[in-house]
């Protein structure tokens, strides 16, 4: 009875303690939005500490195009892995790719940085100069190119979040129940069109989330942006122009923004808006998940019935 | 060709291809693993020596720029410190969840603060501790346990649903069997259940050793950062991580070879963290 009270204590502590953060981040942040309003906080394209103007909108655009190149670029890439893994490779070998993939998740952030800093930036300049050139009239690539840009720091993310999607995409084909899958092969399905029918159908809700999911890490990772974004607050005109990210203008701008200062209350909110925005996307997520589950569990149900 | 293998060539090519085309997906998703580890194992193996591990660095921009020691020492301390919090309170709540609250509206809503709690950004933890501890009223100013606490908070849900998932995997048999012969539940919880899920509570501690270890961003904000080994932790310390974002981002050439030098350290570190925790958990499912 005093064991099932006190875990009780901790878990009403953990609430608080959350509910706490929530409400001092806000308090926090008050002075920036009653200097510019909530609104003009997130809409104005004027970020400029030296005259204390707090606009987000270039912070804002530049995280919302660097997770979107992210997911543009990453999640075919973890979900053709996953789905490798799962149903094409050989069943020895699915535990040790598996295992390899995961590791990608064990790379630091700071080391995805520092590697995207020395070498993918170099490396990658030549070939986005090329493109810049040849595509120029196709919209929002061309101009000069910048060695820090929106395209690597959402090639850097991509990298970033391949191992979660496909760890997720993994769980939700195991899911797959064997019968249906079987039953496309028996019907004289090819292996690909096996997939197309039984597998895809039944995990894509599930892929959906495991999308969302990675958005999520996309959009608050921190250090790595930070070392490949360029660091610049205006909407950059191309993909290879620099940029900055609310998480990346926190990390940034701390040290310089004095305790208390409007400077320091405005990055706060910039953490607010960041933390908002991750919220929307999990409970969008979790949405998905939660639908897919009730129609499957109703699926059971049917067959039991039956 | 048999009877049963009768499919038209194109079907047979289109299976093909896209076997071809999911093949290079995962290649491609391998590439930045392999690429990442030669580079830092390339630039990182020259800077490693006896001295690198036990001096620390010196604060000056050019030329003599020292070791690592300290933010080794610190890392150690700041996760070591985010164990002791997290892991408890943690194993805790998923008691609480699996064993005690199950469905109840109170356990509903912890199961889904954790939830959020894994999609939180790290860098808005930092924040947390940052407008709550280090310009709050008590003991303001930067500090390793500061640190040490943002990265406890990180831990949480990690070693929560791992707890949870592991407590779940415990026969229910086995609890009605003790049950039976009259342990009161405590005991039961205590004796037979915890015991039988310990193997995947450390696996889910290790996994959050790991991620913890290599965060940078909820680190600037709480414990800043220094130069000397410190055992002080109402003092700011150094941090492998710190130690690597500060380093790449100065001019100097030698210190950039010391970041790399720290990556390796660092990656070593967590893979090894990582690898023991994946196998352990791949044991146990056996």
């Amino acid at each position: 009875m005093l064991i099932r009270r006190a875990l009780q204590f901790v878990a009403v502590a953990i609430l608080v303690v959350i509910g706490y953060f929530f409400v001092q981040l806000i308090a926090a942040s008050l002075p920036v939005f009653a200097k510019m309003s909530v609104v003009g906080f997130v809409f104005e394209n004027n970020w400029d500490v030296a005259h204390a103007v707090f606009g987000a909108l270039p912070l804002v655009v530049g995280t919302v195009i660097t997770s979107a190149i992210a997911l543009v670029i990453g999640v075919p890439v973890a979900v053709a892995a996953a789905l490798f893994i799962t149903e094409l490779a050989p069943v020895r070998m699915r535990g040790v790719l598996a295992l390899l993939l995961d590791l990608l998740a064990a790379i630091p952030s700071v080391i995805y940085g520092l590697w995207g800093v020395f070498i993918l930036i170099p490396t990658l300049k030549p070939a986005e100069e090329w493109v810049a050139a040849t595509f120029h009239y196709v919209p929002f690539i061309g101009g000069t190119v910048i060695g820090p840009n929106y395209f690597v720091a959402g090639l850097i993310l991509a990298i970033m979040i391949v191992p979660i999607v496909s760890a997720i995409s993994r769980e939700v084909l195991a899911t797959v129940p064997l019968a249906e899958k079987e039953a496309a092969l028996a019907l004289g399905a090819t292996r690909w069109e096996m997939i197309q029918l039984a597998v895809l159908p039944h995990a894509r809700p599930g892929i959906v989330s495991a999308s969302m999911l990675g958005l999520g890490r996309a959009i608050g990772e921190t250090i790595a942006v930070t070392l490949v974004i360029g660091n610049a607050a205006v909407i950059g005109g191309s993909l290879f122009s620099q940029g900055y990210t609310l998480a990346a203008v926190i990390a940034n701008e701390f040290g310089e923004a004095g305790v208390g200062t409007i400077h320091a209350s405005a990055l706060i909110a910039a953490g607010l808006i960041l933390f908002v925005m991750t919220l929307v996307i999990n409970g969008v997520a979790r949405a998905v998940v939660l639908q897919r589950t009730q129609k499957h569990s109703g699926s059971i149900a049917d067959r039991v019935v039956a | 060709m048999s009877v049963l293998g009768v499919v038209s060539a194109r079907r047979r090519w289109t299976s093909r291809i896209l076997h071809g085309v999911l093949m290079t997906g995962l290649i491609v998703a391998l590439t930045p693993l392999v690429l990442v580890l030669a580079y830092v194992l390339a630039r990182g193996l020259p800077a490693l020596n006896l001295e690198f591990f036990t001096t620390d660095p010196t604060g000056a921009f050019f030329g003599d720029q020292g070791g690592i020691r300290s933010a080794i020492v610190g890392t150690l301390e700041i996760v070591g410190l985010a164990m002791l919090v997290s892991v408890p309170i943690g194993i805790a709540l998923a008691v609480y969840l699996n064993e005690i609250g199950r469905q109840s509206r109170m356990a509903v809503a912890v199961r889904y603060c954790i939830d959020v709690m894994t999609g939180v950004p790290s860098i808005v933890f930092g924040l947390f501790i940052y407008t709550v501890f280090v310009v709050g009223g008590m003991a303001a100013g930067f500090a390793a346990w500061k640190g040490a606490v943002a990265l406890s908070l990180l831990m949480l849900p990690i070693v929560t649903r791992a707890g949870e998932v592991s407590l779940a995997m415990v026969p229910d048999t086995l609890r009605e069997a003790a049950l039976a012969l009259g342990a009161p539940r405590w005991k039961v919880i205590g004796y037979v259940v915890l015991p039988s899920a310990l193997p995947g509570m450390m696996t889910g501690g290790l996994l959050a050793i790991a991620r913890a270890a290599g965060e940078t961003a909820p680190l600037l904000f709480t414990v800043l950062g220094a130069q000397v080994t410190t055992f002080a932790l109402d003092q700011q310390m150094n941090a492998l991580p710190l130690q690597i974002f500060n380093d790449v981002r100065q001019p100097s050439s030698a210190l950039v070879t010391r970041a790399w030098g720290g990556a390796l350290t660092l990656i070593l570190l967590i893979l090894l963290v990582t690898i023991i925790a994946r196998l352990s958990a791949r044991r146990i499912r056996l």
